[in-house]
């Protein structure tokens, strides 16, 4: 794969973290770059998810400074995110439970939609415009997951390995500059898991789409990433290329327990 | 075999997103259309107008209007029939103290002050949600029934805040008779049922669902999640407002504050219950079946005792009418939470399969 890594886009300084008086996150920094896929790695209760919550502006770090597209902020909204072309998917599935799959990626387009609710009530031109110019972009995303065959039915009906395709499916509707995926592949069978990593690559690919990944499939992680960062407890303990990392005495320790 | 649609295939998005895709629907409507606006006004009685009819409909916009809310975004609201008097009294007063104003003009006033009011008593759900929410829309239900009767300004100083809506005239035609007033008032739930219909199956409709299913979701696709609640009150309270409007000048002629209790907020409520939550097919089938059980079984109950020679009284009848109320709300929460326009809709699909059971 020829693939044009690019300049850093995100920037984590020093992020700290506390809810209460638990440290969820202690002066981690690293970067990320343009077209890459970021690795977060790291045993059960490191902050991984922590920090994604925090680049998209659910949690707020009591410090640190976060760098995006060389703006610097120190709190914002998720919409904020959102809108600046940061979208994500969770660890347990946030799908709309009562809508079809058609209408869970077209709600992902939302911050593109630009009619408002009289133009929606009186179906003016706009509105029924949008509807059809999204519906052919939502259709592609359709296409690229595979999964035609259930645009129909509601997300609440599908088996868990689909749901997570339409969950990659809605934030790849919003055509993100950056996608955080949460364990994208928690829970799936080896041809499921072999499907979504094809997607994510492709994702990477062809949209050019910036990638940070959490994921505890060793295998996977090694193969499609180009770096990663390790936390445990909250701090960072490794970061770099897949192969650095493997061979780090740290990181071997925090998965492994001390040496004997 | 007749409700089909094999053959019927789609060959753009346009024909794919309209109302009703499925050929059989469309005729289904145009006759629903035909009969309603053409058939009944010349069959049915004036009893049929005045005492089902009119109040069915007018229940239904209401019903409409809190299935916004509750049902497609997911705020539970007590206050439904509070805003529906928010709405006769915007109404009555606009008619009132501005001389020569539409009716019209005044019931489209009428939903916007409850709609405003809607807003001021949807700002607790930016910070709470679900019973608690409820509570607070409790709070909208006994603050304005009791407003409106402690300032005696707003029933223009008449005795127990009792309102004697004005005539209903429009174009210098004046909307006396039932028959004319059921078809003012269906022709107005007819629109704004379609601008309901528009509002949900496009964006407004599923930023409204996507809140009620997942809100942290929601926001990070990039909703935001204030506007789209309070829209959500607005845009439900406003129906409730017209709807209020109409139940003083077309259906009642003249109501008091007390009328519009938290009874009646109850009953709209088990309305989107048993019809549907998250339909707008269903705000309908509630209504009729709320304000149609009571008056079948006033029919039916004193026949069926009297042939089984058992006395009867009419208090018998009112309580026969609770128990089954209570036991069919159970029924549907347990059983059918989505309520008779999910019955309807598997009655469909099973149609399109039928005769073979796959």
């Amino acid at each position: 794969m020829s693939k044009k890594i690019g300049d850093v886009i995100l920037d984590l300084q020093n992020i700290s973290l506390r809810f209460g008086g638990v440290k969820a996150l202690t002066d981690i920094s690293f970067d990320v770059r343009e077209h890459e896929i970021r690795a977060i790695i790291g045993p059960n209760g490191a902050g991984k998810s922590s920090m994604l919550n925090v680049i998209n502006g659910v949690y707020h770090p009591q410090e640190g400074v976060i760098v995006f597209r060389g703006q610097e902020r120190k709190r914002m909204e998720p919409h904020h995110a959102a809108t600046q072309g940061i979208a994500r998917t969770f660890q347990n599935i946030a799908l709309f439970k009562g809508m079809s799959v058609l209408d869970n990626i077209m709600t992902g387009r939302i911050t593109r939609m630009k009619a408002n609710f009289l133009e929606h009530a009186l179906w003016l031109g706009r509105a029924r415009r949008e509807e059809l110019e999204h519906r052919k972009k939502v259709e592609e995303i359709i296409d690229f997951l595979e999964i035609q065959h259930i645009r129909r039915t509601p997300v609440g009906r599908l088996p868990y390995g689909l749901q997570k395709r339409v969950e990659l499916g809605r934030a790849l509707a919003a055509e993100p500059s950056m996608l955080l995926l949460d364990e994208p592949m928690a829970g799936m069978n080896v041809e499921e898991k072999q499907d979504m990593c094809r997607f994510i690559l492709d994702v990477n690919d062809q949209f050019g789409a910036t990638i940070v990944l959490i994921e505890h499939d060793m295998g996977v992680v090694m193969d499609i990433s180009d770096r990663v960062v390790v936390l445990d407890y909250g701090k960072k303990i490794g970061d770099g290329l897949p192969d650095e990392v493997k061979n780090n005495e740290d990181v071997i320790t925090a998965y492994l327990g001390a040496s004997h | 075999m007749i409700y089909r649609e094999a053959g019927q295939f789609k060959t753009s998005y346009a024909a794919d997103q309209q109302l009703f895709p499925i050929r059989q629907d469309r005729i289904g409507i145009l006759i629903l259309l035909a009969v309603v606006f053409l058939a009944i006004p010349g069959i049915a009685s004036e009893y049929w107008f005045s005492a089902i009819l009119i109040p069915f409909l007018i229940f239904s916009l209401a019903a409409l209007g809190l299935n916004i809310l509750t049902g497609y975004a997911g705020q539970l609201s007590l206050g439904s029939a509070a805003f529906m008097a928010v709405g006769a009294y915007a109404a009555y007063n606009f008619q009132l103290r501005i001389d020569g104003i539409p009716i019209l003009i005044s019931f489209g006033f009428a939903g916007l002050t409850a709609a405003g009011v809607g807003i001021l008593f949807g700002l607790p759900s930016l910070w709470i949600k679900g019973f608690y929410l409820a509570v607070a829309t409790l709070a909208a239900q006994f603050f304005i029934v009791w407003c409106l009767t402690k300032f005696p300004w707003f029933s223009n100083y008449s005795s127990s805040g009792v309102i004697s809506a004005q005539k209903v005239v429009i174009l210098g035609h004046e909307f006396a008779s039932p028959r004319e007033k059921y078809l003012l008032v269906l022709s107005i739930v007819a629109v704004m049922a379609l601008a309901a219909k528009n509002m949900v199956r496009s964006s407004t409709g599923r930023a409204w669902m996507a809140v009620r299913d997942m809100d942290v979701a929601a926001a990070v696709i990039g909703i935001r999640l204030m506007p789209t609640k309070l829209l959500a009150f607005a845009v439900s309270s406003f129906y409730c407002g017209v709807a209020g409007a109409l139940y003083a000048f077309c259906y009642l002629g003249s109501v008091e504050p007390d009328g519009f209790s938290l009874d009646m907020s109850f009953r709209i409520l088990f309305m989107i219950i048993i019809g549907g939550v998250g339909s707008i097919l269903g705000s309908f089938l509630g209504a009729a079946f709320i304000l149609l059980l009571p008056i079948f079984l006033d029919i039916t109950l004193p026949w069926a005792a009297g042939l089984l020679g058992l006395p009867f009284s009419n208090a018998t009848v009112s309580h026969i009418q609770i128990l089954l109320f209570g036991t069919l709300i159970m029924f549907f929460l347990i059983v059918e939470p989505h309520g008779l326009a999910r019955l309807w809709q598997i009655g469909k699909e099973k149609l399109r399969l039928w005769p073979f059971p796959h």
